[in-house]
C-alpha cells in the first residue's frame, strides 16, 4: 500500500470511529416506488403565518414530511419561528423548542444528549435561517458538529436577514441588494462573497452534509431520508427564495430557486466525510443573467449601458462559472438524472426519487 | 461522616449525587475545579450523566437548557465572564420556566481583568427571573445543591446556587456528605410538566404578543414569590434528613436585644461573625441577618428579623455604579414603610478579592457614629492610591 493509500485509510477509520456504527449502506433497489415513499405525517401544518410563496415554509414542510413523526426540533429566531407559532397557536405538530436566535445547534445538544440519557430513538432536528446559521449561530453549529451530536440540522437559506426586513448576511450573495446593503451611486449591492459553508461544514468530519434546493422536493427529501438514517451530526442547507426580500412575484418562488440551480450560483451537492460524493448536474446551462433578470434584489444588475452593472453580471458568471468547474456540474445531454428531469438526481448511479 | 474537601470538590460530589441526566460546562476560574471534578467522576464511572463539554457558556446554558426542556435533569456551573455570555440564555431558561441548576462561583466580572471573588456576576443577571441562593460556607453549599434540585422541580423555575469563588471553592472543610440512598429517598426523579415529549407534542418558547405577555410575566412573579415558602420548606425538610439546615430565606443570629444589625450574602458573614467574636470589650455586639435567598426576596421575613434595630448595616459585594449597593437599596425599598425602621448605613467591600479583615466588624460599627457618613460608600476603597481629582 503506497503510503499517501494508507494515509488516507487510517483517517477514514479515524473519521468513521468515535464509538459508532459505519454508515448505513444507501437502500438502493428497495421494493418501495417513490409513490409508497411518499409522506404520510405532516409535521408542519397549514394555517401558519407565513407570506405567500415562502420557500422557507415550503421547504420546511417537505424537510417535515420526510423526517417523519418522532422528531423533536430545536428552531432558531426568524421567520420560520415566527410564523409558525403566534401564541396561543401552533403549527408544529411535533415537539418543538425555540430559544434564542444563535442557539439552536446548541439547545439540540441538549435535547439530543436528554434522548440518549433516556435511551430514546427520537431524532432531535435543529431549525435555523443563514443569519442564525452562517452568521450568528455558527459557533454553537460547529461545536455541535465537532461533538457529533446525533442531530440533523437544517439551514433555510433565503440569503438575509428576513425576519428583521431583510439584512445583508454572510449568505447574502454577491451584489444584492439588501436594506443593509443598498445600491447607491458608491456602491453596487453587497460588497462581499457569500460564504461557502457548506466547505466549512465539511472541515468538521461529519458523515453527511449537502445543499438543496425547493425547486427539487423529491431530491430534497431524499437528502432529509438518508440524513435521517445515520447516527452522528448531518447538515442540509436548503435554498428558499423568499419573495418579499428577493423582490419577486410569489408565483415564481419555483422558478426562481431552479434558476439558481441551472445557472451554478446554488450548485446542489452531497458531501460524506469531506469528499463531495455527488451532484446535481445540470443538462442546459443557464447564462446568470436568467436568474438575476427574475428579482428585484438584483435590479440595478440589469441596467443597460451601466458599465459598473456589466462588471458585477460578470462577477457573478464567474462564480457560477466557478462552480460549475469545481463540482463537475456540466451533464450531459440526455442524462436523465439530471436538473432536466425534474426531481430525479445523481450520478453515482442512485435511482430517481427513492431513499 | 466528615471528610476534608476542597468546595468545588465537595460541589461537583453533592451534584452527582443528585444523578442528573446532562451536565455542560465550560471552564473558568473559579469554577473550573467543580467540571474538572465532574469530569473525573465522569471518567471513573462514579457518575452517570452525559456529560457535554461545549464550546462556550453560551452552549452550556442552551445545552442544559435543551435537556431539561426534553425532561431530563441538567445542571451546569459558571462565574464572572461566563454568567454574563450566559445572560441572554438565562433569561430565556427563567422566561420558559425551566427547572435546572446552576452553581455560580462569584467572581468579579472584567474590565479591569479579575478573577476574584465578588458578586458582581450574579447580580448582572439578578432580574433574569432565576432563584437565587447565596452560600455562607462549604457546608451549606453542598447542602444548598441538593436542595435546589428539588426546589427547581417543585417549582419549575431554575435555580442559581452562588457560593463566593476561592473563598468557599478552594477552601478545605470538613464536609458532611449524604448517602447516596438518603438522597435517592429525599429527591423525587425528575418531573417537568411542560416537556417535550413526542407522545404530547407541544411547543415552547412561541412568540407573544402583548396581548399576552403582561400575564406571562404576572404569573413568573407569582411563581418567583410561591417559591419563597417552597424554599423555606425544602430547607426544614433536609434539616430533618441531615439534621443541618441552611437558614431557609434569611437566618438571625446574634443577640436579641442589640440595636445593631448586619446584614450580607455568602462567606462575608463568617468574617463579620469572627469579628464580633473577637471585638474590643467597648464594641457593641450586634444582630446578624444571613440573607441566603437573594430572588425571590424574602421582604417579610426581613422586616422581622430588623424589628428592635436602630442601625442596619448591609454590607454588598458588588455595585450599581452611579446609585450604590445593590442589597443596600432593596434593603431600604422594604424597610421604607416600616414605623421605626433602622437607619441603614449601605457598604459595598470586598470587591475584586479585597480581602476582608475580621477588624472591619469594629469599623463598621464605629463609623455608624460618624453624622457625615455617606449613605453609601465603598468601604474598603484606599483614596490614597486615587488621584486628588477622583478620591
Ligand atoms: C441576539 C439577537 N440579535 C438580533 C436579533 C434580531 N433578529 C431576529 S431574527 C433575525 C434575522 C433572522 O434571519 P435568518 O436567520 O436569516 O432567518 P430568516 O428570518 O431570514 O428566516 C434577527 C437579526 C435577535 N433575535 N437576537
Ligand atoms: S419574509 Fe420571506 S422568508 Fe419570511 S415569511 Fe415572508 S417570504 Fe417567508
Amino acid at each position: 500500500m503506497s503510503v499517501a493509500n494508507e494515509r488516507g485509510e487510517r483517517l477514514s477509520e479515524l473519521r468513521q470511529k468515535y464509538g459508532r456504527e459505519p454508515l448505513p449502506p444507501r437502500a438502493e433497489g428497495t421494493a418501495d416506488t417513490p409513490r409508497e415513499a411518499q409522506p404520510k405525517f405532516r409535521g408542519l401544518d397549514s394555517g401558519h403565518r407565513a407570506c405567500q410563496g415562502c420557500g422557507e415554509a415550503l421547504a420546511a414542510r417537505l424537510v417535515m414530511e420526510s423526517a417523519g413523526p418522532d422528531v423533536m426540533i430545536a428552531n432558531a429566531t426568524g421567520c420560520l419561528e415566527v410564523f409558525t407559532t403566534p401564541w396561543p397557536q401552533s403549527a408544529w405538530r411535533v415537539p418543538w423548542v425555540h430559544s434564542l436566535f444563535e442557539n439552536a445547534a446548541a439547545v439540540a445538544s441538549g435535547m439530543e444528549a436528554a434522548m440518549k440519557a433516556k435511551g430514546r430513538n427520537t431524532k432531535v432536528l435543529a431549525f435555523g435561517g443563514d443569519g442564525g446559521t452562517y452568521d450568528i449561530g455558527f459557533q454553537a453549529l460547529s461545536g455541535m458538529l465537532e461533538r457529533y451530536h446525533n442531530i440533523l440540522y437544517v439551514c433555510y437559506d433565503n440569503e438575509a436577514y428576513m425576519n428583521t426586513g431583510i439584512q445583508r448576511s454572510s449568505s447574502t450573495p454577491h451584489s444584492a441588494t439588501t436594506t443593509t446593503s443598498p445600491a447607491g451611486k458608491e456602491r453596487m449591492g453587497k460588497r462581499h462573497l457569500k460564504k461557502d459553508l457548506l466547505s466549512i461544514i465539511a472541515a468538521h468530519h461529519i458523515p453527511y452534509s449537502a445543499s438543496a434546493s425547493v425547486a427539487f422536493p423529491a431530491d430534497l427529501q431524499r437528502k432529509v431520508r438518508y440524513a435521517m438514517g445515520i447516527d452522528g451530526p448531518t447538515f442540509l442547507v436548503v435554498h428558499s427564495p423568499c419573495p418579499l426580500g428577493w423582490r419577486h412575484a410569489s408565483a415564481l418562488t419555483i422558478e426562481v430557486a431552479r434558476r439558481a440551480v441551472e445557472c451554478g450560483l446554488f450548485p446542489l451537492v452531497e458531501v460524506e466525510r469531506g469528499a463531495v460524493t455527488n451532484v446535481m448536474p445540470i443538462r442546459n446551462v443557464r447564462p446568470v443573467t436568467d436568474y438575476l433578470e427574475l428579482q428585484g434584489r438584483f435590479a440595478h444588475l440589469m441596467k443597460g449601458g451601466d458599465a459598473r452593472a456589466e462588471e458585477e453580471r460578470a462577477h457573478l458568471q464567474a462564480l457560477a462559472d466557478y462552480n460549475i468547474g469545481v463540482f463537475g456540474l456540466k451533464g450531459e445531454g440526455e442524462d436523465p438524472v439530471d436538473t432536466g428531469g425534474i426531481a430525479a438526481v445523481g450520478r453515482s448511479g442512485r435511482p430517481a426519487g427513492r431513499v | 461522616m466528615l471528610e476534608a474537601l476542597e468546595g468545588s470538590q465537595a460541589i461537583a460530589r453533592a451534584v452527582a449525587l443528585c444523578r442528573p441526566d446532562v451536565v455542560a460546562a465550560y471552564p473558568i476560574t473559579p469554577q473550573t475545579h467543580i467540571v474538572e471534578n465532574l469530569s473525573r467522576l465522569v471518567a471513573e464511572g462514579d457518575m452517570h450523566t452525559e456529560f457535554v463539554s461545549v464550546e462556550s457558556e453560551f452552549s452550556a446554558a442552551s445545552v442544559v437548557l435543551g435537556a431539561a426542556a426534553a425532561g431530563v435533569r441538567a445542571y451546569t456551573a459558571t462565574a464572572s465572564q461566563g454568567v454574563l455570555l450566559m445572560a441572554e440564555v438565562l433569561f430565556n431558561i427563567a422566561g420558559m420556566r425551566i427547572p435546572l441548576v446552576m452553581t455560580v462561583a462569584n467572581r468579579a466580572v472584567s474590565a479591569p481583568l479579575s478573577i476574584w471573588n465578588d458578586h458582581s456576576d450574579s447580580m448582572a443577571v439578578r432580574d433574569s427571573g432565576w432563584i437565587q441562593l447565596h452560600c455562607a460556607d462549604n457546608q451549606e453549599a453542598v447542602d444548598t445543591t441538593i436542595q435546589a434540585f428539588r426546589i427547581a422541580q417543585e417549582t419549575e423555575l431554575p435555580v442559581m446556587v452562588c457560593m463566593d469563588g476561592f473563598v468557599l471553592t478552594h477552601t478545605m472543610e470538613p464536609i458532611a456528605l449524604p448517602e447516596q440512598k438518603e438522597v435517592d429517598n429525599w429527591l423525587p426523579p425528575f418531573e417537568f410538566s411542560r416537556r417535550l415529549d413526542p407522545d404530547d407534542p407541544k411547543s415552547l418558547g412561541t412568540l407573544v404578543a402583548p396581548d399576552f405577555f403582561a400575564e406571562v410575566r404576572h404569573s413568573h412573579h407569582g411563581a418567583m414569590l410561591k417559591a419563597l415558602d417552597v424554599i423555606a420548606a425544602v430547607d426544614r425538610d433536609w434539616e430533618g434528613l441531615t439534621g443541618r439546615a441552611c437558614g431557609g430565606l434569611l437566618e438571625v443570629s446574634g443577640p436579641a436585644e442589640a440595636k445593631i444589625g448586619i446584614l450580607a450574602m455568602g462567606s462575608t458573614l463568617g468574617t463579620i461573625a469572627m469579628g464580633m467574636e473577637h471585638r474590643g470589650p467597648d464594641v457593641a455586639s450586634a444582630r446578624l441577618i444571613k440573607l441566603r435567598a437573594f430572588r425571590p426576596f424574602p421582604a417579610e421575613a426581613l422586616r422581622a428579623a430588623c424589628d428592635g434595630l436602630d442601625h442596619l448595616i448591609v454590607i454588598d459585594r458588588a455595585i450599581s455604579p452611579g446609585l450604590g449597593g445593590v442589597v443596600g437599596t432593596e434593603v431600604a425599598a422594604v424597610l421604607a414603610d416600616v414605623p421605626g425602621a433602622p437607619r441603614i448605613h449601605n457598604h459595598a467591600m470586598g470587591l475584586g478579592g479585597r480581602d476582608i479583615p475580621e477588624t472591619v466588624y469594629t469599623d463598621l460599627v464605629a463609623a455608624i457614629a460618624d453624622p457625615d457618613a455617606p449613605a453609601f460608600s465603598i468601604f474598603d476603597a484606599d483614596l490614597q492610591k486615587l488621584a486628588p481629582e477622583d478620591r
